[in-house]
């Protein structure tokens, strides 16, 4: 979320066209996809991108045969990628669970939008965060990115290629509306980064790329090292099962990624992801009273907006109230550890998201001794800073 | 055992699955003979889909993909544009092939694209318990179709040329020389190659589709009931015509026009396209 200074080039793109470029550095080589709100500029950039580059574009007749393309083309050494949007994630389950059981580093873009079905195609929501994890029928863990910004966008796309590769699993960056279509200054390095695919660490069934005379057999029915099908063996069947969930939840240390503000002593903590992570740290600064040059002009537009209320809001001093931010950039697998160490002296826990209330179920499932507080919000628009700063103190009882 | 066998098969993984008197292993050792005699084993891989004859890769010393019910088709097209200079084969069945994967089928057919697809046609869902597919004759009574299936079976070959197919044949098990001559051409045709292989499933579509369950007599039966299609040649009605349909060597390939299209625009590519990673 904060500006870098130690990058080279500074550019101001969209969020879906720093993702794009992301998976370019990152060596992504294949991209295949079906145009879908609001997702469509990373399909377009790709496009072109690809074909430029010595990778291989095919706009596919559908997202399913969008995320099988991918699987295809990864085995056939390509690093690949795809993106869309609700209906066409839905439509991908099947192939993230196959790519799961047959360990092959993809990566999936979800620009999320507001659902169910057909819901709401130009405006944001955080409502497939549980699709993200249990998506796809039948047991198998997941690793999911949270990006809050447009450079989160280039970055958290690099690391989804990063994480694919370490441990040979789908890896899903969950954006949203909000951070796909905003325009920010991001600095990028120039060329390309060079991801080495850590050799079979985490692997359970070792198989090389087609291609290299290895008789690689990709099965998607459960299988030994060499592929062979066990399906029908149970207890095999069953240590399968059990290695490839471990390889990812044994290793969420690895994995876990949490930014912490203001938290050393904060009695109250927003724990937010995604593009709701962006409001609530304008709220937490709001109530520590920091004005720093950006946070000056965002409390400009909030005056805008809020004329009369915010105005009060600001000349109350709140500086005595401790409040804090923790911001989760991998909402799966869930991580736990990091999350009670940089919570663990507030008394109050504060979740805003764009949904009903989900990724609270987590959180108040590990702070049993703290008042965990969900803060929905349906219908498209993203929390404001002035209704999470509202929201900090009702629960701090310092209600006007 | 056969040499071929020894060379093509993973012994290990023996016996298969497939059912005494399935027409699966005939075309499993026609595929093989055909790629034992290009002698491109290293430079082929197959991809293929859910059903009993998506298992007749499964077998074979080579990379295989063994994918989702209905998506070969697009598995093997990812591969394919990520090593354009190797050859995909790709092994499914009617079912696989025309009803849940038929989207795919459409757009891989008018694309052209540089597969070879083999499409066993058994009439009847096998592995599921002898269920209607796409391709059962009208008015066969299988497990869904208890009085009698009401659908006009679906041609796959004659709408994969209606698409723009470049080559494309049927054959039967009973014609296993020429089956294996079709792969064959298939594989060094550039374009999409069709194959489709009538098929006997005895034990499920034995009694629904032909009212006898000896293979022998049903492979009888293909030899009866077929006509070697010629162009100019009348239809024999009542019989299914087989043989070559459409060879067609001067139809622009998928990867080929993408080529093509770059050089027009004047495009140059910064990497080579099929070297690996």
């Amino acid at each position: 979320m904060e500006r870098r200074s130690l990058r080279k080039k500074e550019l101001v793109l969209q969020g879906n066209e720093a993702c794009a470029k992301g998976a370019i550095y990152a060596g992504c080589r294949f991209f295949a996809g079906y145009p879908i709100t609001p997702s469509t500029e990373i399909i377009e950039m790709m496009s072109a991108e690809m074909q430029k580059s010595g990778g291989a574009f095919i706009q596919m007749e559908d997202e399913i045969g969008s995320a099988c393309a991918i699987i295809g083309a990864r085995w056939g050494g390509k690093k690949a990628m795809t993106a869309t949007s609700g209906p066409g994630y839905t439509l991908m389950q099947e192939a993230i669970g196959f790519a799961a059981v047959t360990e092959t580093p993809i990566v999936i873009v979800n620009v999320q939008r507001g659902g169910p079905s057909t819901g709401q195609p130009t405006l944001s929501s955080q409502q497939d965060i549980y699709q993200a994890r249990y998506g796809s029928h039948g047991d198998y863990e997941i690793i999911v990115l949270t990006p809050s910004s447009v450079q989160e966008m280039f970055d958290f796309t690099v690391r989804a290629f990063e994480l694919a590769e370490q441990f040979r699993t789908p890896v899903i960056v969950l954006a949203d509306e909000v951070v796909g279509h905003m325009r920010e200054k991001i600095a990028v390095e120039g060329g390309s980064k060079i991801i080495e695919s850590v050799k079979h660490q985490y692997v359970v069934s070792p198989q090389a790329d087609f291609f290299q005379g290895k008789n690689t057999m990709v099965e998607g029915q459960l299988h030994d090292e060499q592929g062979r099908r066990i399906g029908h063996l149970a207890k095999r069947s069953g240590e399968f099962i059990n290695d490839i969930n471990r390889k990812i939840s044994d290793n969420t240390d690895i994995i876990a990624s949490i930014d912490t503000y203001f938290m050393e002593d904060a009695d109250v903590a927003i724990v937010a992801y995604g593009s709701v992570a962006r409001p609530s740290l304008n709220a937490v600064k709001l109530a520590r009273g920091v004005k720093d040059g950006r946070i000056a002009s965002k409390l400009r537009i909030v005056k805008d907006l809020f004329r009369k209320g915010v105005q009060e809001t600001l000349h109350t001093d709140y500086s005595h109230l401790k409040v804090g931010l923790v911001k989760i950039n991998t909402v799966w697998p869930f991580p736990e550890k990091l999350l009670k160490e940089a919570a663990k002296n507030a008394d109050i826990i504060i979740v805003p998201e764009m949904n009903v209330g989900k990724y609270f179920r987590e959180i108040e499932r590990v702070f049993k001794d703290k008042a965990v507080i969900s803060m929905p919000k349906c219908g498209g628009d993203i929390h404001t800073p002035k209704e999470i700063l509202d929201k900090i103190l009702e629960e701090a009882g310092i209600n006007e | 055992m056969n040499k071929l066998y020894e060379k093509y098969i993973k012994t290990e993984s023996l016996p298969t699955l497939f059912c005494p008197g399935c027409g699966n292993g005939i075309i499993q050792f026609a595929a093989a003979n055909a790629m034992d005699e290009l002698g491109i084993k290293d430079d082929i891989a197959c991809v293929s889909g859910i059903g009993c004859s998506s298992w007749i890769p499964c077998y074979y010393k080579m990379d295989v993909m063994h994918t989702m019910h209905g998506r070969a088709l697009a598995f093997a097209e990812g591969l394919k544009l990520a090593r354009p200079d190797k050859k995909i084969m790709v092994f499914t069945g009617d079912g696989d092939c025309l009803a849940i994967g038929g989207n795919h089928l459409l757009h891989a057919a008018s694309r052209n694209i540089d597969l070879t697809v083999i499409m066993v046609n058994n009439y009847i869902y096998g592995m599921t318990g002898g269920q209607k597919s796409p391709s059962t004759p009208k008015g066969a009574i299988t497990k869904t179709s208890p009085f009698g299936c009401i659908d006009e079976p679906i041609n796959g070959c004659r709408l994969v040329m209606s698409l723009g197919a470049s080559y494309v044949a049927r054959w039967t098990t009973a014609h296993p020389v020429q089956l294996a001559k079709s792969i064959k051409d298939g594989l060094m045709h550039r374009g999409f190659s069709f194959i489709e292989v009538l098929s006997q499933c005895p034990v499920q579509a034995g009694k629904s589709i032909y009212g006898e369950k000896d293979p022998a007599k049903i492979m009888r039966l293909y030899k009866e009931n077929t006509y070697l299609y010629k162009e100019g040649k009348t239809r024999i009605e009542g019989k299914i015509p087989i043989g070559v349909f459409r060879n067609d060597d001067g139809a622009e390939e998928y990867i080929e026009k993408t080529e093509a299209r770059l050089r027009e625009q004047g495009i140059e590519r910064t990497e080579s396209w099929s070297v690996s990673q």
